[in-house]
């Protein structure tokens, strides 16, 4: 059932990505996106982490992605034209990419047993469970962070006042 | 096994259908409500024609919608046009499985009163709840009209600012029962009646206000109706919506309706737990106790709704400046300001 699940959700992920690469029209790209988020959430609930799923929904595909579609539809951005791609990225772009992927794929499959096993399973990690790692035991850099955001958030406000 | 099976599948599917149709049977008699309501409100009688006291109003609102003419603008874009609706009513149909409308009753391993119970019933609600903007969005978008667009855009940036209030006016509830869980909520709810009560003993009055006020925003009811505000923008979103698509957002709206009244009631007036606790003692058996039970619900559910046309007929609509800054200056500190002061309560009671 586990693996079922996960092959339907992975698929759909992965074909999500693909279509935003392949869409041309911001609005298309933009709903691939929500689709790849939201099934990255199923697959986060399949590993059993209940809270972090929720909360991809709630934050990435609700909030962040309402206001991309937001600015989208507010900027009225039309259908993008299809150039012949840059040398650049056929050059140094594409090979990159491969060499990035195959590093990434030798390192997961020759340190499989350091790296741990995030099997699909039974096993769930409940919002109390998470809570208390976060607020007991990481609570100095938890809260580092949040201070962190919150000078973005200032940051972004002084910046956006500064025209006036 | 095999047939334990069967049966378990089969009554879940026949509980999943029995709940979708009520909900739908609910939001048709609600539209008859609110139209009888407001009519009360503004001194004439409302549908009062067809059937006993216009009952079979919503019928024939259905038919009609079903009949009319499909109409198919030309300069859409088709895809999203069609998915938009569906979005729409989906979301709102969807947060009823997380919805328990009864104590624990299970018959063949199936819960009756509660498509699915999870640990984070209340995190999907406000995750179904932030998808279903889309519908309103695209929907918007994708008629290529501007008065659509607009109401398109006033409708996600409002949901986007009451959504902050909304979850924050949650948090309180969360911290007294210490689980997402809406089973849960409802227990910590239902030792001494009234009296243990969110809205009462849990001292989440403010919380509610702000939930209550937040979810009228959200759901695009008056006075937040500024996206279908139809002396600004002719119809708002859909405007270009015809037949059925429009009967889906009509349906859709209500059915959010329906599930803002059971979500409050669960969250802050103790579910289906009834106001005099153990005053009483019990009668009969399991099956009237159950009954008893699901008739609180109601009975409070229905109260919301009541809450949501009589505020329809009362308020004039906001200005879109006052609601910004309503949802941001005012809602928000207020519903932080609650986090902090449930949390002190709470620390100084367990000391």
């Amino acid at each position: 059932m586990h693996l079922v699940l996960f092959f339907i959700f992975g698929g759909l992920c992965v074909a999500g990505a693909l279509n935003l690469l392949f869409q041309r029209h911001p609005i298309n790209a933009a709903l691939s996106l929500i689709v790849v988020m939201s099934s990255l959430a199923v697959l986060y609930l399949l590993l059993g982490a209940e809270f972090l799923a929720a909360a991809q929904v709630i934050v990435y595909s609700g909030a962040i992605m309402v206001l991309f579609t937001f600015v989208i539809m507010l900027l009225n951005a039309g259908r993008e034209d299809r150039t012949h791609g840059s040398k650049a990225a056929y050059l140094v772009g594409i090979p990159g990419a491969a060499a990035l992927f195959a590093t990434l794929v030798y390192i997961f499959l020759s340190y499989r047993t350091p790296l741990g096993d995030a099997g699909l399973g039974n096993y769930l990690v409940t919002t109390t469970d998470l809570s208390k790692v976060l607020f007991r035991d990481l609570l100095l850099p938890f809260e580092v962070t949040s201070v962190l955001i919150l000078v973005a958030v200032l940051g972004a406000v002084v910046l956006a006042r500064k025209e006036h | 096994m095999e047939v334990n099976i069967w049966i378990f599948i089969l009554l879940s599917l026949l509980k999943v259908i029995v709940i979708t149709v009520l909900l739908l049977m609910c939001v048709a008699y609600t539209v008859l409500l609110e139209r009888k309501l407001v009519g009360r409100i503004q001194n004439r009688w409302g549908p009062s024609r067809v059937g006993p006291f216009g009952l079979l109003q919503p019928m024939m609102d259905g038919a009609k919608l079903f009949l009319k003419e499909e109409i198919d603008p030309e300069g859409v874009y088709r895809p999203l046009f069609i998915l938009a609706p569906i979005i729409s009513l989906a979301c709102a149909l969807m947060s009823i499985s997380m919805i328990p409308f009864g104590p624990d009753f299970t018959w063949h391993g199936v819960q009756l009163f509660q498509i699915s119970d999870v640990n984070i019933g209340l995190l999907i609600l406000l995750a179904i709840g932030s998808i279903g903007v889309y519908g309103t969005a695209l929907s918007g978008w994708s008629s290529n009209n501007k008065y659509s667009l607009l109401g398109a855009i006033r409708a996600s940036s409002q949901v986007i600012s009451y959504e902050l209030a909304l979850g924050l006016s949650l948090v309180g509830v969360v911290l007294r029962s210490q689980s997402f869980r809406l089973r849960d909520i409802v227990a910590v709810q239902s030792t001494q009646g009234l009296l243990s009560w969110n809205f009462f003993g849990g001292l989440q009055f403010i919380a509610f206000f702000v939930y209550i006020t937040a979810a009228y925003a959200e759901a695009g009811r008056a006075p937040f109706d500024l996206p279908e505000a139809e002396t600004e923008l002719v119809a708002g979103y859909h405007t270009e919506y015809s037949s059925m698509k429009f009967a889906m957002f009509f349906m859709a709206e209500y059915a959010h309706m329906i599930t803002i009244g059971c979500i409050a009631t669960l969250l802050f007036f103790g579910g289906w737990s009834s106001p005099f606790g153990n005053l009483f003692p019990p009668v009969g058996g399991v099956v009237l106790q159950s009954l008893l039970a699901i008739f609180w619900f109601v009975v409070k559910v229905f109260f919301f709704l009541f809450l949501f046309v009589w505020v329809r007929g009362t308020l004039p609509r906001f200005r879109y400046d006052q609601l910004m800054r309503f949802g941001w200056r005012f809602l928000m500190p207020v519903a932080i300001l609650n986090i902090v002061g449930t949390s002190l309560w709470l620390a100084l009671r367990a000391h």
